[in-house]
């Protein structure tokens, strides 16, 4: 080898030595980005998924429950955020919860990162931006953006075809990374399985009444501006649909789950517990295939020129125009129909009481924004700040 | 058994990682050298589990 191409091979060397570094720093910050939880007066113990299923434990996807009010009379509800973080509102509906909410009678249980490893990576080829920032009084809070699926960190290789238990039934080979197709989980299953099997764990120990699946859907998908519910909860839904549309300002439909389509929440909850789950639907153009520049502003104000477009060929499920979709819109449609379901669930059900106060409402969150009810860290005692 | 495959698995990136860093070293054309050094790093992101 002559002294040229040895010059040449430590050059290229070199240059790839300092692309690998800077990739690597920008990959690793971004998948240990820190997202801190203030607790709310509301907040009265904070446990782990693994204190209902010790497989669980020492995973990413221990997962931390923050429950609020008190154990004994009333019923409860359990309010995952993050089973899919690439659907921001979700999580930034379970935060304010946290952050803002007391509870009268009966128990609330949250976890804001139901599937806290897909929080940590971002969709390959999907161009994403790792975080985004809700501007705030005191400055801005970082979020990650996170993807569908777990991260392949944390469970790889998928198998050729994921067949779910205990249906049996086919389904995608990624989905078994997919927190929202592998309900109701199993014990000895990949990580992902395991972390459902806890949470359904946790929904039969703590005789959970309520299950609320936050989630955002594309234009594109029908599924969409709904309530999604178990049969067994067809009551409930319809009558909280019916006054959401009269006294929220905005229109919600409702959807049956279909009875052959396994591995989703709405559902194995409602099939392997007493619970009743409600899957709940916004808008988030970010997520729709056609979509243009794929930055953090189209996670933010839903705006999108090239869906936007499809809307006018009529390809969408879902009005989209120049005003978007933005975040407070999206997080106070979530708010709203909670408050409104647990209203609703306590008149239905004055046994299995919950009453929170609190609950900002999707006018209030549309006025104050987002923001406006996320706390400082900064000024929060040490015993009441954790991270995600 | 998932365990097992997913080591198999790290295994088999290892082995890519340095058939490539081989092939770059034994190389004598600089267009081959920069697609080894390209195609390496998604492997070496994956085995020191930053990607």
């Amino acid at each position: 080898m002559n002294s040229t191409a040895k010059q040449r091979k430590w050059l290229f060397g070199l240059i790839f030595l300092v692309v690998f570094i800077l990739a690597g720093i920008s990959f690793y910050r971004s998948r240990h980005l820190p997202e801190p939880v203030v607790l709310g007066e509301g907040v009265t113990e904070v446990k782990k998924l693994s204190d209902y299923f010790p497989g669980i434990k020492g995973s990413i996807n221990d997962a931390r429950i923050y429950v609020l009010g008190q154990e004994g009379e009333g019923g409860s509800v359990l309010i995952l955020g993050g089973s899919h973080p690439e659907e921001p509102a979700g999580r930034l509906a379970a935060w304010i919860i946290i952050e803002n909410v007391r509870v009268k009678a009966g128990q609330i249980f949250v976890i804001p990162t139901a599937n806290p490893s897909a929080s940590t990576s971002t969709r390959p080829g999907g161009a994403y931006p790792p975080d985004y920032s809700i501007k705030t009084s005191w400055g801005e809070q970082k979020f990650r953006q996170g993807d569908r699926w777990s991260n392949p960190l944390d469970q790889w290789p998928d198998p050729e075809v994921y067949i779910h238990y205990p249906s049996r039934q086919q389904l995608a080979y990624m989905d078994i990374r997919n927190q929202n197709r592998t309900w109701p989980g199993r014990p000895d299953g990949l990580m992902t399985e395991k972390t459902c099997y806890a949470m359904t764990q946790l929904i039969r120990r703590e005789k959970i009444d309520l299950v609320i699946d936050l989630h955002e859907a594309e234009l594109q998908y029908p599924v969409i501006s709904t309530i999604v519910v178990h049969p067994k909860g067809q009551d409930l839904a319809a009558l909280a649909s019916m006054t959401i549309s009269a006294e929220e300002g905005f229109d919600i439909g409702v959807e049956y789950s279909p009875e052959a389509l396994h591995g989703l929440s709405h559902r194995e909850i409602g099939d392997w517990t007493d619970a009743i789950p409600l899957l709940m639907e916004t808008p988030e153009p970010f997520l729709d295939a056609t979509r243009g520049k794929t930055d953090r502003d189209l996670i933010l104000s839903g705006r999108d020129e090239f869906v936007m477009k499809a809307g006018q060929h009529g390809l969408l499920f879902e009005k989209l125009d120049e005003r978007g979709w933005p975040i407070d819109v999206r997080v106070g449609r979530h708010l709203s129909s909670i408050a409104v379901i647990l209203k609703t669930w306590s008149e239905l059900r004055p046994d299995r009481l919950i009453e929170a106060e609190e609950i900002p409402h999707y006018s209030e969150i549309v006025e104050k924004t987002t923001g406006f009810y996320l706390k400082n860290p900064a000024e929060a005692p040490a015993n009441r700040l954790f991270f995600e | 058994m998932a365990t097992l495959i997913t080591i198999l698995y790290y295994l088999m990136v290892a082995f890519f990682s340095i058939c490539f860093l081989y092939n770059f070293i034994k190389s004598k054309k600089w267009a081959e050298e920069l697609l080894y050094l390209i195609v390496l790093l998604p492997f070496l992101l994956r085995l020191f589990r930053l990607k």
